[in-house]
C-alpha cells in the first residue's frame, strides 16, 4: 500500500505528517509506503497512491484523485491519524 | 535521528510581532543570524502561506515556516521564536500561534530526517507550552533536546 502526504513545499508539514501516519501505522500493526510530496507533484506521485493525507488548505488543488483523501487537523494528534486510517483502510 | 542546527543565535525569547508576516519574519531573521539563510528566504517563507494558507500552523499554538531548498539556504538550521503576544495566521483550529519555529533546508531528499527529529520533539504536547514559556534561549534548546552552544 502506498500513502502519500501532500504540502506546499514538500518539506515541512507533509514531513511530519509521515512520521506521524508511520507511527500510526505501526500502532495499527499495518504496513505501508509513505511519501512526502509537494502539491505541485501529486498527480504523479499520488497516481498509484492508496490514501492521500494532507491538511484541509490543500484538498481543492489535489482535486480528483483514485486515491481516498483524508483531512487531518493536528499534525500530532496520532489517534485521529491512526482513526481516520483505520476508517478508510477498514 | 539530528536536528537541523539551533545555536544560540537563532532563538529570539519574547518577540513583539504585530501579525503572523512579522512573526515568519523574525522566524527568517533568526536563520540568517545563524547563518542557516539568506535575507531573502523570509520572505520565501511568507509567499509559501500567501500562496497555500496558514497550513504551516502544525499544532495549536505551533508554526513551522520555511520554503523550499534554493538559492536563499545557505545551510540546514533551525530557529525558534516565541511571541510575547500570540498572533493569529487564520489557521482554523490552531490559532493562535506563541511559538515560530523556522526551517532551513539545503537539499531536497535529505531533510526527512531532520523534519523527523523535529516532529519527535511535538509528539510531547507538552513541548510546545514549554517553549512558550521559556526564559532563555538555554532553555529553549534543552526542551529541543539541543545541547548548549
Amino acid at each position: 500500500m502506498k500513502i502519500v502526504t501532500i504540502c506546499g513545499a514538500g518539506i515541512g508539514s507533509s514531513g511530519v505528517l509521515k512520521v506521524n501516519a508511520e507511527r500510526a501505522l505501526r500502532a495499527l500493526d499495518l504496513e505501508a509506503t509513505v511519501v512526502a510530496a509537494e502539491v505541485s507533484t501529486v498527480r504523479t506521485v499520488a497516481a498509484d497512491a492508496q490514501i492521500i493525507l494532507t491538511t484541509q488548505e490543500f484538498v481543492e488543488a489535489i482535486g480528483k484523485t483514485n486515491a481516498d483523501v483524508i483531512v487531518i487537523v493536528n499534525l500530532f494528534d496520532t489517534s485521529e491519524l491512526a482513526q481516520k486510517l483505520e476508517d478508510a483502510l477498514g | 535521528m539530528s536536528l537541523p542546527p539551533l545555536p544560540e543565535s537563532a532563538i529570539e525569547i519574547d518577540a513583539f510581532a504585530a501579525d503572523w508576516r512579522a512573526a515568519v519574519r523574525l522566524s527568517g531573521e533568526a536563520l540568517v543570524r545563524s547563518g542557516a539563510a539568506k535575507s531573502g528566504y523570509a520572505d520565501e517563507m511568507i509567499r509559501m502561506i500567501e500562496d497555500h494558507g496558514p497550513y504551516v500552523v502544525i499544532a495549536p499554538g505551533l508554526a513551522l515556516a520555511h520554503a523550499r531548498p534554493g538559492p536563499q539556504v545557505i545551510a540546514n538550521g533551525l530557529s525558534v521564536v516565541t511571541l510575547k503576544e500570540p498572533v493569529r495566521f487564520g489557521h482554523a483550529h490552531n490559532d493562535p500561534v506563541r511559538v515560530v519555529l523556522g526551517l532551513a533546508i539545503s537539499e531536497a531528499g535529505a531533510h526527512l530526517a531532520a523534519v523527523a527529529a523535529v516532529a519527535n520533539i511535538f509528539n510531547d504536547s507538552s513541548a510546545i507550552n514549554e517553549l512558550a514559556a521559556a526564559t532563555s534561549p538555554a532553555e529553549v534548546q534543552r526542551i529541543m533536546g539541543v545541547n548548549p552552544s
